[in-house]
């Protein structure tokens, strides 16, 4: 076999989560994305969320589009099913397997590119179904896999590696997806795992869709002096707004109530996200003024971090449609085929 | 000058669109059916909502032709602006009728046709109130004359009237006021009824009026489809529209009242596509429904799914292209298309449905067919089949019916096993085995469109890769053997026309059945006659064009398509493949085949 996976050895001395699994258990194949690429550093960061809130890798299902981020599923989770589909599309897949099995936790990966420019179409309408499941947009402002051109959320004036400016104005996805009504929306910084982990296992409970945006250099073709998606620039310019705190259910009885802790929202589940204020003004419940902060703090040059905004009342795709809570996948056929003296009664009415 | 007709004439009716006519004529042609006569309706209207000129065509068949016959024997022509194409259209010996409210030039114009006028808007200003009945009443008034001038059964049209307005009896007793109001007249005026009369049959009993739309969202009903994406565009709209309807009727859980399906209305092909694809990766029956550019759009996808090996089941109704065409006109025009859908090697298998019966059970046999080869299956219907009211024997339905849902491991099989790899050719059919997200570890792999070995690990490896590829190519070869096999019609009681014989596919069915019975009245012999059912060719298909000199491939499209598909996917001498084709958008006519038969028949002796 010529793909590559690592030996999958159990380290007696690794702890377990509540099911009884190690971190290991949530790796997927070695990575051959380059070294010090941002990516690999998300995808450390998923396995470790997952890993904490003992999903069985089995009951996660993975999807992406096309380019260097959306290979990343399968670094990640080998025991999930993943299906790398085409260019911008992935947004159709998730929407159509969900509304087969709305039982399974879905991740989708995807790139600015693949997700500001050829798929922004699918991403906005996969917003605007709720569609239950976690997007990523591992944001490094240009198009990998195709080595260096500009994507669409390459910032006015940020330049390419040799030197050409880019005179367009960036498309934000956090702005974007607030706008048009997303439940679960954040940002985040790859090179910061600290903050990522919990901002992911909230939108992992976010029951909608939610969005993360985060920032992953490009070693390779953006990471140089004049871009505004390198390392040191990004850390240079990270504003760091609320941080998300998440208390899974079952914990709430011993977590301690943190004084620095401004809101509370609890999930469908019981779960908790607290948020805490690092800008006093800041409220992520109120969409308005979370656009007019981004907003402004964008005009400065910063980037705003943090779960931006967060709505738990909303309804996904099943929940508009009404459909079975059983997954469409699994109903038997006898549940499903009206038989022969339906079908004479419905002929009858053809004469 | 016309013979009496009995029970066999077409009477067409020119109307302008938005007028309301459609329930109008529907109700002329149902009470004709009702009679017990065979009959069918074909409906040629404009991409247009409201003003534009829209024809409705009733055939009469006490033969049991249901294809357009090419004549038109009684014109009502309520069109003041096609009267002249209108008129020069009609038969010599036949009839037309019109609103005598309006003086029209060259009323005349032939001698060899009876023009009928009858005052209608007259009438109906006079008899209703409102400026919308005044229009509508128009049409039902003409139905009346019609109901006197042909011999309609009164009863029946008064019983189809109380049916369609049972919850609102006052529309009832003012469409039977127009009716009579026109009926009077016609009695008054003319020689009731005309030598082109009808009389009752016992010829449509355990028959019903369906289009194939309607029978193909049933069908997928039937087959255990749970979930659909689709994105509007005539002719396929009304095909979601039927599922829709029928799973509200017949898709609610009992006690919860929750949905067991999921209708998405998508933002473009490419999404409906997609989902398509998600869906049935996930285990769900799902299909889309769509036309010609829908399928332009799908394109980049079918190529991964016939890579990656994923079922989906694609209804092209297809229309008149190319481009956006014409698009409430009816072709078979995405036979190469669809057949190579997508980019390098890739391959589609196609079903062929002929009529709305073929449009029910094919959406089980797609269903089945796409979850045992694990890949797309087109069925390619088209908008004469799907939009217009066809007389079909009633569907039968086998309770013992069990969807194929081809090779899947469950999760006690994944247990039992040491490792699973997607793309071994396990069994030797060049199928692979599949596993379902959500069920076990075990079964876990990445779907990819990239090149991946047998395993299913990512490659860039050329005998990896070429391994894949060549077992794709071989399960076509089993997909050959497991499609529907074509239908033969040798008619051995008669006299056989030697040397030649008859191909098509779909829609030409009905008119190549009739024009076969004409030519043979005509002296000619009998043509033996294969309609095939679905691509990659069963290798009956081969058998049947080696045993004829010359085999004419009728289609309904410009470039000979069935015919080029033929010639590069059997290797066969194109010589002997004379094509015969229809492309002007209206549905073929017996008509059409028997002259461009004769005339083809008359060069192969001369040459
Ligand atoms: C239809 C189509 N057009 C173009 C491409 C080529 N292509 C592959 S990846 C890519 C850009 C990916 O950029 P992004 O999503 O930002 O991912 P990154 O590599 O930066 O992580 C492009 C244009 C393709 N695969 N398919
Ligand atoms: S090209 Fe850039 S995005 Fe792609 S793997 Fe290398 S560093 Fe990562
Ligand atoms: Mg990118």
């Amino acid at each position: 076999m010529s793909f590559l996976k690592k030996p999958n050895i159990a380290h007696p001395g690794l702890p377990k989560n509540e099911i009884g699994l190690t971190i290991r258990d949530y790796e997927g194949a070695m990575s051959t994305l380059c070294a010090g690429c941002g990516h690999d550093s998300i995808s450390s960061a998923i396995m470790q969320a997952y890993f904490e809130l003992s999903v069985e890798p089995h009951r996660v299902a993975k999807v992406s589009g096309i380019g260097c981020s959306s290979k990343t599923p399968t670094y990640f989770l080998g025991g999930a099913h993943g299906f790398n589909s085409v260019h911008g599309r992935m947004p159709s897949i998730a929407t159509g397997a969900n509304a087969a099995n709305r039982e399974l936790n879905y991740i989708g990966v995807s790139g600015d590119g693949d997700s500001l420019s050829i798929g922004l179409g699918q991403f906005g309408h996969a917003i605007r179904r709720n569609i239950n499941m976690m997007y990523l947009i591992e944001n490094n402002g240009v198009y990998g896999l195709t080595k260096g051109q500009f994507s669409a959320s390459a910032d006015r004036g940020s330049t390419a590696k040799k030197g050409d400016a880019n005179p367009y104005s960036p498309i934000d996805p956090v702005l974007l997806a607030i706008s048009l009504g997303c439940t679960f929306v954040g940002r985040g910084f790859s090179g910061d795992k600290e903050h990522l982990v919990p901002m992911l296992k909230s939108a992992i409970k976010h029951e909608g869709f939610a969005l993360l945006d985060i920032i992953s250099p490009c070693v390779t073709f953006n990471d140089h002096e004049g871009s505004t998606k390198s390392y040191a620039h990004t850390r240079a310019n990270l504003r760091e707004t609320v941080y998300a705190d998440f208390t899974e259910h079952h914990e709430e009885i011993i977590a301690q109530v943190d004084p620095g802790e401004y809101k509370k929202i609890t999930m469908h589940d019981g779960s908790r996200v607290g948020f805490k204020r690092v800008d006093e003004s800041y409220d992520p419940t109120n969409r308005v003024s979370a656009i007019s902060y981004i907003e402004e703090h964008r005009a400065k040059g910063e980037v705003v971090t943090g779960l931006l905004y967060m709505e738990e009342s909303s309804s996904e795709m099943h929940s508009v449609l009404g459909s079975n809570k059983q997954a469409m996948a699994t109903l038997p056929y006898n549940q499903l085929n009206p038989g022969s003296e339906t079908l004479a009664r419905i002929q009858a009415r053809w004469r | 000058m016309t013979a009496s007709k009995l029970n066999d004439f077409v009477i067409k009716l020119a109307n302008v669109n938005g007028t309301g006519s459609a329930s109008a004529n529907g109700m002329l042609m149902k009470s004709i059916f009702r009679m017990g006569i065979p009959v069918t309706g074909k409906n040629f209207f404009p991409s247009n909502i409201q003003g534009l000129p829209t024809w409705y065509e009733i055939r009469v068949s006490k033969d049991g032709y249901l294809c357009r016959s090419g004549k038109v024997d009684f014109m009502v022509a309520m069109n003041a602006e096609t009267y002249n194409a209108d008129l020069a259209e009609v038969d010599s010996g036949g009839y037309l009728m019109y609103d005598s409210t309006w003086p029209r030039k060259n009323l005349q114009e032939r001698s060899d046709v009876t023009v009928l006028g009858i005052p209608l808007s007259d009438m109906c200003n006079k008899a209703f109130e409102s400026a919308r009945a005044k229009v509508l009443m128009k049409n039902v008034a003409y139905v009346g004359a019609l109901v006197a001038l042909l011999d309609i059964d009164m009863s029946v049209v008064e019983n189809l009237l109380k049916e369609t307005f049972s919850s609102k009896p006052h529309l009832a007793d003012a469409n039977m006021q127009a009716i009579r109001m026109g009926y009077d007249y016609a009695t008054e005026h003319f020689d009731c009824p005309l030598p082109l009369k009808l009389a009752p049959m016992d010829a449509t009993s355990g028959h019903v009026i369906v289009d194939g739309n309607t029978t193909a969202g049933l069908g997928a009903v039937y087959a255990g489809a749970t979930v659909t994406s689709w994105y509007p565009i005539t002719p396929s709209t009304s095909l979601i529209d039927a599922f829709s309807l029928f799973c509200q009727q017949l898709r609610k859980d009992p006690e919860t009242g929750e949905n067991n399906y999921c209708v998405i209305q998508a933002e473009d092909e490419l999404s409906a596509i997609g989902m398509v694809l998600g869906a049935n990766w996930n285990g769900a029956r799902a299909f889309t429904a769509t036309s010609g550019p829908g399928v332009s759009l799908m394109s980049e996808f079918l190529g991964l799914a016939y890579y990656a090996e994923i079922p989906a089941v694609l209804y092209d109704v297809q229309r008149v292209s190319p481009s956006t065409g014409m698009p409430t006109r009816t072709q078979q025009c995405d036979i190469v298309s669809a057949a190579y859908a997508s980019h390098g090697d890739t391959k589609q298998v196609l079903l062929f449905p002929s009529d709305p019966t073929d449009c029910f059970h094919m959406s089980q046999v797609a269903f089945d067919l796409a979850e045992r080869l694990q890949t797309p299956v087109i069925v390619l219907t088209d908008l004469d089949i799907g939009m217009n009211d066809w007389m079909i024997p009633e569907i039968k339905w086998d309770d013992s019916y069990q969807p194929d849902r081809g090779k899947v491991y469950d999760a006690k099989q994944l247990k039992d096993m040491d490792a699973f790899y997607r793309y071994l050719d396990v069994d030797g059919d060049a199928i692979p085995w599949r596993t379902l997200p959500g069920v076990d570890s075990k079964g876990a792999y990445f779907v990819r469109g990239s090149g991946h070995n047998k395993f299913g690990g990512y490659t860039e490896k050329s005998d990896e890769y070429k391994d894949v590829v060549d077992r794709l190519r071989r399960k076509f070869d089993t997909a050959a053997t497991l499609v529907p096999a074509p239908i033969l019609n040798i008619d051995s009681t008669k006299p056989r026309e030697k040397g030649y014989a008859l191909l098509s596919i779909g829609s030409c069915d009905g008119a190549i059945r009739e024009a076969r019975d004409r030519l043979q009245q005509d002296g000619h012999g009998n043509l033996d006659y294969m309609r095939v059912q679905a691509f990659p060719f069963h290798k009956d298909v081969a058998e049947f064009i080696s045993q004829y000199e010359q085999v004419f491939v009728i289609e309904q499209n410009r470039d000979a398509q069935l015919r080029q598909l033929l010639t590069v996917e059997l290797e066969i001498d194109p010589q002997r493949l004379i094509p015969l084709l229809s492309y002007d958008g209206m549905p073929v006519s017996s008509n059409f085949i028997v002259e461009g038969v004769s005339k083809l028949m008359k060069q192969g002796h001369a040459a």
